[in-house]
């Protein structure tokens, strides 16, 4: 049985007010979650003003701006600042996205959100929190582990018994086209941490990011091992604990689709019993 | 490789239900386990009529008259709702396990629809059956 309740050590305290900047016209809030492993206490929500006219349109430009010019403790992941490494990735405003492409006026108009159930600070606060459920390591910086562990269980490498041909594998147009939409994936972990699936059996059910992968190996013609990537998926809970709940989809900053993906598969695992 | 840091105490799970933002699927996603689990009950009402007919027209009576109660028909109201909100939620999951369905607007729109068309449908079936008794 899911539990859903956060553990003791986990339940979120008051944390402390950060004071204003100077002369500043145009603030924003920030309300963002933070939890040091050397001081024994609990995770704590720290409350941040942040300058508009001085801080870029992102929301990660807003975490670098209080990192630089408010508190310098605050940790988290990010390099690209292009949407491309997957650093960045955390639950903004309740929905998992990429801090540098998310704007900081975007995240605070959801356009899937149930309106009578979301629920929004009074002062128009952000809410920053680390990607769900997920246990953390510092401040926003959560342990991919896991969830690293189960895109490797996938095996997401080319699997062949002919003998390689001299030069690259060839592919027609058509097959490559069945690629799109696969393997621009940047491995954030956004989907498989917005999944409440994945929440109560991450770790037996392999999760939308990780099944996205497979299924971008299941179908490359190149590939020639799909009857053993099947049976490696065939399990109540690696590939079947998807129950088309779609926050994979409604929040993967590259705008993918990991929940049709899983469908495929279940399509293929049905298409090859008949 | 330089070692990893090994967490020395015990690291917190970051909260999830808590701060998660409602989807329209999710909720519906939710929405449809809460019904399924509820038909028990709706269920348990149909086997209760059922025994009552095969009882007598004491039994009978006496159930037909909770039934037909204010407080009776506003239980087979709310029972009638979360009976076809759950067949709706299942002709949503039938097709999506079709694959198709879903594109952002499309898995929008099954999701609202399940919600209002289980409405609907409730109201038509008791305007229909109170109309034609």
């Amino acid at each position: 049985m899911a539990q859903f309740n956060l553990p003791k050590n986990s339940q979120i305290t008051q944390g402390k007010s950060w004071p204003a900047p100077a002369g500043a016209k145009n603030l924003q809030t920030f309300r963002i979650y933070r939890w040091n492993p050397d001081d024994g206490q609990n995770p704590r929500v720290d409350t941040y003003l942040v300058d508009r006219e001085d801080c870029g349109p992102m929301v990660l430009d807003a975490l670098l701006w209080i990192k630089n010019k408010v508190d310098s403790t605050l940790v988290f992941r990010r390099s690209c600042r292009e949407g491309i490494c997957g650093s960045c990735a955390m639950n903004i405003e309740g929905q998992n996205a990429l801090a540098c492409t998310m704007g900081i006026d975007e995240c605070k108009s959801p356009d899937n959100a149930l309106p009578i159930l979301t629920r929004k600070d009074k002062d128009g606060a952000i809410r920053i929190y680390p990607l769900p459920h997920m246990p953390v390591l510092k401040d926003l910086v959560p342990d991919l582990t896991n969830f690293y562990a189960q895109h490797a269980a996938i095996e997401p490498w080319l699997q062949t018994d002919t003998p390689s041909p001299e030069k690259e594998w060839r592919q027609t147009p058509e097959d490559r086209a069945r690629l799109d939409g696969l393997y621009e994936c940047i491995l954030c972990a956004c989907c498989s941490t917005s999944c409440p699936s994945y929440w109560w059996n991450g770790e037996k059910f392999l999760g939308p990011a990780a099944l996205l992968q497979a299924y971008r190996w299941l179908i490359d013609s190149r590939d020639e091992n799909t009857g053993a990537r099947l049976d490696n998926l065939h399990d109540p809970f690696r590939l079947y604990r998807c129950h088309t709940i779609m926050n994979c989809a409604n929040t993967c900053p590259k705008s993918l689709n990991p929940a049709k993906a899983i469908a495929e598969i279940k399509k293929m695992m049905v298409e090859r019993e008949v | 490789m330089a070692p990893t840091a090994r967490p020395t105490v015990a690291q917190p799970l970051s909260p999830h239900l808590q701060i998660y933002r409602w989807t329209w699927t999710m909720a519906m996603s939710v929405f449809h386990r809460i019904t399924g689990t509820a038909l028990y009950g709706g269920t348990a009402l149909v086997a209760i009529w059922l025994v009552a007919l095969a009882s007598g027209p004491a039994a009978y009576g006496w159930v037909a008259g909770f039934f037909g109660s204010i407080f009776g028909k506003l239980i087979l109201f709310v029972y009638t709702w979360i009976l076809l909100h759950h067949m709706l939620g299942g002709i949503r999951h039938f097709v999506w396990d079709a694959g198709i369905g879903f594109d952002k607007t499309q898995r929008l729109s099954l999701a609202r629809m399940t919600l209002i068309g289980s409405t609907a449908l409730t109201v038509v079936v008791w305007v229909v059956g109170l109309l034609a008794r």
